[in-house]
């Protein structure tokens, strides 16, 4: 009896360790973004300002908040069409062939390939087409990097919404059918509207990995610290411009980088909260 | 038979079955075009990293600027390779690994004993959300709490530190759902023998869900191999092959960045790419394998 309950003891501590890094993570997060906050205030997430110029340093969030949102909500745009296809190809269309198989390995293959070699395959094989289509100079920018934003998010959006398909029950499918409906009208009529909030939050989920993708979008949009104003605009994500700017800085510069760091790890998990409380509600 | 404005019943038929049909081809050109850059970018590292890959490749340590430069110049071929990449690579996995595991797996029979307490259910939630935390944020905390305070200036332990909060929570997870497959029958029947708490932990439950633990774990390392962000900010990279938890640490990936970089090294992204992609999908097709046969059993 004293070893099951120290064994207990022990599980309980360690999932304690969860708790703690969570807190610890919040705690030195904010800790770290105290000194931008006591200097700007609430200023700091509405100025478009970033100079780190010494002497007149000025530190704001907004451009790379907007450029972070901008190029996301592109990605997602870009992203749905594709996946969705996917998933009514593999979970409705060849449901349990060989060849939805095929499709549903290689589109897994799409989520083991490392940010890094999304960035220089865009940066060699895609940039070189954004220039020859005349749709920017270097072919940097807000547009570039969504696309690839779009492909690396597709193995994400498409396995959720693949199970969420497959349970559509097939009596409801097999009601239409006999009643003379094409299998267009049972996809819009019957599967889309018993997935629909399933598939919102594959989607929502989606959302929330393009917002902190990294290295493919530090490689391609720019570096601007501006905020976006169109398509082909360059710019700078919450993540890019950490990556750019972490390794030099210090004093008020490094407050306000962990501040962005801040604000990011909060926008990704009130995403993810809402996309895994959708999930939760259905089953 | 005419159904206003001379619109019979067999021109509505007509519509819906060639709407039909246009929607399935839609579905058919864009489920290709979905999978058209995963052939793109694999034939492109073929294409362009396999003749730099040779002996050389797995044994020397990368080149400097100076000797790619000069290498270049006289029409040579790169000399060097990305041993230090591949060890320094090797080591973080190993010491994140050593983090993670053991207190992802306990934390995962945690969750499952304790399935429908509130406070089980917290933890679960945080362990999504930690799940989502984007890995750069992850090198930031990495940099605070142990370049900054325990090895005072960058460091392999930084880096793994950042790689095991990123492997944890599909861990715990992934652990949860295995301990869920194992039959109820094989644990009571370890208790009503009297087999203390922990031995049936270790004798009966992770013995019998081990394929799915090890799938967890190989998808979780899967994961960690080839980031690259966090490891800016806290591992830096090295020239030298480095087994000190305390000192700089490279990795392929950061190599990766640091050819990418400098434009005398551009030659050898594609053969380093190459090696970490095929990596990736090793111990992907690995764990897919196990998936695999345990569902046929």
């Amino acid at each position: 009896m004293k070893s099951e309950k120290i064994t207990k003891y022990v599980l309980f501590a360690v999932s304690l360790i969860i708790l703690l890094i969570f807190a610890g993570m919040v705690f030195s997060l904010a800790g770290g973004a105290m000194p931008v906050f006591k200097e700007y205030g609430l200023k700091f997430i509405f100025s478009a300002d970033w100079n780190p110029t010494t002497g007149r340093e000025s530190y704001g969030a907004l451009p790379f908040i907007a450029g972070t949102l901008i190029t996301s909500i592109l990605a997602l745009l870009i992203c749905f069409p594709l996946s969705f296809s996917t998933s009514l190809f593999i979970a409705e269309y060849y449901h349990k062939t060989r060849v939805a198989s095929v499709l549903g390995t290689m589109v897994d293959l799409l989520a083991g390939i490392p940010s890094i070699v999304y960035g220089l395959w865009g940066f060699y094989a895609l940039r070189p087409v954004i220039i020859a289509l005349g749709l920017s100079d270097q072919g940097f920018g807000i547009f570039t990097s969504s696309i690839i934003l779009a492909i690396m998010i597709i193995p994400y959006a498409t396995s959720l919404s693949n199970e969420i398909i497959t349970m559509v029950p097939n009596e409801l499918k097999e009601a239409a059918y006999s009643l003379g409906a094409t299998r267009f009208e049972v996809i819009f009529n019957v599967i889309i509207p018993n997935a629909r909030s399933g598939i919102v939050a594959s989607y929502i989920l989606a959302l929330g990995r393009a917002l902190g993708e990294t290295m493919a979008v530090t490689m391609l949009i720019g570096n601007a610290n501006i905020i976006p104003d169109g398509l082909f605009s360059t710019g700078n994500t919450m993540a890019s411009l950490i990556a750019n700017q972490f390794g030099e800085a210090d004093g008020l510069k490094l407050s306000a980088l962990i501040a962005i760091g801040l604000l990011l790890f909060l926008i990704t998990a009130v995403v993810n909260a809402i996309g895994k409380y959708i999930i939760k509600k259905l089953s | 038979m005419n159904v206003g404005s001379g619109i019979t019943y067999l021109d509505i038929a007509q519509r819906r079955k060639v709407r039909n049909n246009i929607f399935r081809v839609i579905v058919i050109v864009l489920s290709v075009i979905t999978i058209s850059p995963i052939i793109l970018i694999i034939s492109k590292l073929i294409i362009e990293g396999i003749g730099q890959i040779n002996l050389d490749f797995f044994t020397q340590l990368a080149p400097d600027t100076f000797q790619a430069m000069s290498a270049k110049m006289s029409g040579e071929k790169i000399p060097g390779g990305i041993v230090n990449g591949i060890t320094g690579t090797l080591f973080l996995v190993l010491l994140a690994s050593l983090m993670a595991i053991p207190v992802g797996i306990m934390a995962g029979i945690y969750l499952y004993e304790n399935g429908n307490k509130r406070y089980a259910g917290f933890i679960r939630n945080l362990t999504d959300i930690l799940q989502g935390v984007p890995s750069i944020v992850l090198g930031i905390i990495g940099y605070i709490w142990i370049v900054k305070n325990v090895t005072n200036g960058f460091s392999a332990l930084a880096g793994s530190v950042a790689l095991a909060i990123m492997m944890l929570p599909l861990i715990v997870r992934s652990t949860e759902e295995t301990m869920k497959m194992v039959p109820e029958s094989i644990k009571e029947a370890g208790a009503a023998l009297g087999v203390p708490y922990h031995r049936i932990i270790l004798k009966v439950m992770i013995p019998s869900s081990f394929s799915g633990l090890m799938t967890g774990i190989l998808l979780a390392v899967s994961r960690i191999i080839g980031e690259t962000a966090p490891l800016l900010l806290t591992t830096l990279g090295s020239p030298v092959i480095n087994f000190e938890i305390d000192k700089p640490t490279s990795a392929v990936p950061l190599l990766i960045w640091n050819f990418y970089n400098d434009p005398n090294m551009i030659d050898l992204i594609w053969s380093s790419s190459l090696f970490l992609m095929g990596f990736v999908l090793i111990l992907n097709l690995i764990s897919k394998r196990i998936i695999a046969h345990r569902e046929k059993n």
